[in-house]
């Protein structure tokens, strides 16, 4: 008996059971596909925070204030503008190429009639628009002038100005922003969605123009700084902090009052989590696998008792038990196989599709072993069923009825 | 299909304790069939059935042996020990000079499918599957490669008169065409022993002597064949009739003589 005429005598009896064989191999096609899919939509996932790494710029450093309870006494730190000339200077911070104090507030904005709630009102230099990656995709941006003379300019995100001017073009328009008149000058260019808030949904003005009519003379949420160029991210952080310390008489370095935020740093660990949720996913992927193997186990288990009159005439004719043994282990593996890529097709399939906001990867070694692990689950599961086939006695299989 | 076939060295189980060239002209005068003694008991203690008490018998190369014997006679016991099916509690069973209780699992299976023919009562066809490729089986089980095989096949389906039904499944086929296709399986491997468990018991009249008549060919044609039967028109056919009651052998008489050897080899070689 050679291999392949095994493999026949095997698909004839997975043929002999279309029903029961469907069932089975469905089972293993939902297991590989669930395996595949759930390891891509993990991968999607991971590649997604890639690509946002990528959009806010591995070069700049976000630092952030706050107080910070140090044992009995606690210190009060807040960011304020101040700090920006000393963390400019070229000489104690070579590595810094530009430094953007950031106010933020939410501001609700009044054009004829038509009103929208910005969620990001943000007043800071116009050395924030490269630091962030904004580009003016209409008009022009404020320049530091605009900023030194408190002048009441914004420049919109296109989502903005689609709510507030529609057709209209918004450039050289007033909106009133809280009371106030802002005259836009620009609107910005599409920033691809990176998180749960839309990057499109902002408003751009000078720092001095916001905190005087909008939030006042008050703390800093964030300084953003950019390093000179990507790789002196850590140079740069270095120095950011050790002007801090000097400026803010920190003398416990353990317990800084501020906060400086590598951006890269920062996505580290959402890179992580989604490598977390991948290896999660898998997990629950491969499970679905395993109750697959058990139900091929199974039915393999019921073909035997069901074909043991069959298997008493191949012995009673001089089937040897090896032969038995290959002929349903080879049973069992055509069913997982089938399964396997039947599952392989339909995750392929799926993965065309963007699930829960992701557009799943496939990730090729995924595919190997799904089908790989098919063919090992058959041969393991089959295993039992089979040689349990091979070992009955022949007399005892003839009389079965 | 002569006999040179199924002494091919290479194939050989295990090799007759008698062995070597001289195998051929002493295979024609020593029995096939050699069983001394042979007791198979079911169950233990109380309850133990005792299904041989004891048998011993011999049955020449070309012979055809009927046993007769009521239900529970053991009969049924006896044939499955005779096949291989089935192992006796003790004695000896000797199948052309091997002793069989000596062999390994595997060395069995090979007995089986290259030196016993086995026709059944209920045919035991595989389902789902054509009359050739049901014939073919145990040459596929021997190793031979598909296109020997199939022209076997269709020689032995051709014997029994059913060569035109090759690509019939069991199911489309009459009970006497099922039984006859058995008996052609039983005998493509070209056996030293055709085995057939009342292999009339579930066909009417027509079949009966249908398939009978295929097993007196045979038999002319050299084959040994031993045929159990509780009918006493079947046993007719026989040269030879065994009576089994609990157990023993109460009457063995000749209806026939025995074909010689000489016809006999004349025959086979023809």
């Amino acid at each position: 008996m050679n291999l392949l005429e095994t493999i026949r005598f095997a698909v004839r009896g997975v043929t002999a059971n279309k029903l029961r064989s469907g069932l089975t191999v469905l089972g293993m096609l939902i297991g590989v596909a669930a395996v595949i899919l759930l390891v891509a939509v993990g991968n999607g996932s991971a590649k997604q925070v890639q690509d946002r790494i990528s959009a806010l710029g591995s070069s700049t450093l976000t630092i952030t204030g706050g107080g910070r309870s140090t044992g009995a006494t606690t210190q009060n730190f807040s960011l304020t503008s101040n700090l920006v000339p000393a963390l400019s200077d070229r000489a104690a911070a070579p590595h810094v190429a530009s430094v953007s104090p950031v106010v933020t507030t939410s501001e609700d904005t009044a054009y004829e009639g038509s009103s929208h709630t910005i969620p990001q009102f943000i007043g800071t230099y116009p050395s924030y628009l490269p630091a962030e990656n904004y580009r003016v995709a209409k008009g022009s941006a404020f320049t530091q002038q605009d900023v030194d003379s408190a002048r009441k300019v914004v420049l919109i995100g296109s989502t903005t100005a689609d709510d507030l001017f529609g057709t209209v073009s918004p450039i050289d328009q007033q909106v009133t922003v809280n009371g106030t008149l802002f005259t836009v000058i620009g609107v910005l260019g599409n920033k691809d969605g990176t998180g749960f808030t839309d990057p499109n949904d902002v408003a751009l003005a000078p720092l001095t123009a916001v905190e005087q009519s909008l939030t006042g003379y008050g703390p800093l949420n964030q300084v953003i700084v950019q390093a000179t160029d990507a790789d002196a991210v850590d140079a740069a952080q270095n120095e950011v902090t050790a002007i801090l310390n000097d400026k803010l008489h920190v003398t416990d370095t353990a317990n800084e009052p501020f906060r400086v935020l590598n951006a890269a740093q920062l996505l580290s660990t959402q890179a992580d989590t989604a490598q977390t949720f991948t290896v999660l996913l898998g997990t629950v992927a491969g499970i679905s696998l395993l109750v697959g193997g058990i139900g091929i186990t199974n039915i393999m288990m019921v073909t035997v008792t069901e074909r043991t009159r069959e298997i008493g005439i191949r012995k009673a004719l001089g089937a040897p038990r090896r032969t038995i043994l290959a002929q349903f282990l080879v049973e069992a593996t055509v069913l997982s196989v089938i399964g396997g890529l039947l599952g392989v097709a339909a995750a392929l399939i799926g993965s065309q599709f963007t699930i829960v906001g992701v557009k799943p990867v496939v990730v090729p070694a995924s595919v190997l072993l799904a089908v790989g692990v098919s063919v090992v689950i058959g041969l393991f599961f089959g295993s039992y069923p089979a040689s349990r086939a091979a070992a009955l006695r022949p007399i005892e299989a003839l009389r079965y009825e | 299909m002569g006999p040179d076939q199924r002494t091919n060295p290479d194939r050989q189980p295990d090799a007759a304790p008698a062995g070597g060239a001289g195998r051929e002209r002493s295979g024609l005068v020593r029995p096939v069939l050699d069983v001394r003694n042979l007791i198979k008991t079911y169950g233990s203690g109380e309850t133990a059935v005792h299904a041989l008490r004891g048998v011993s018998l011999t049955v020449a190369r070309g012979d055809y042996v009927a046993i007769m014997g009521s239900s529970g006679s053991g009969k049924s016991t006896l044939m499955n020990i005779l096949g291989c099916l089935d192992v006796p509690t003790s004695g000896r069973y000797l199948l052309d000079g091997v002793d069989v209780s000596r062999l390994s699992d595997r060395q069995l299976a090979l007995v089986r499918n290259r030196r016993i023919g086995f026709v059944f009562q209920s045919f035991n066809l595989i389902p789902r599957t054509n009359a050739l490729s049901n014939v073919e089986l145990p040459l596929a089980y021997a190793g031979m490669k598909a296109a020997e095989r199939r022209r076997r096949a269709r020689a032995a389906l051709a014997l029994v008169g059913l060569a035109e039904r090759a690509h019939h499944e069991p199911n489309q086929l009459s009970g006497g065409q099922q039984q006859r296709v058995a008996v052609a399986r039983a005998l493509v491997t070209a056996p030293a022993l055709v085995l057939a468990d009342e292999p009339t018991g579930n066909l009417d009249t027509q079949s009966t002597a249908e398939v009978l008549g295929v097993l007196d060919r045979l038999n002319r044609s050299g084959r040994t064949i031993v045929l159990i039967t509780h009918e006493p028109d079947v046993a007719e056919h026989a040269h030879r009739l065994i009576r089994l009651v609990d157990g023993r052998i109460v009457q063995d008489a000749r209806q026939a003589p025995l074909p010689q050897p000489r016809q006999l080899a004349e025959t086979v070689d023809a």
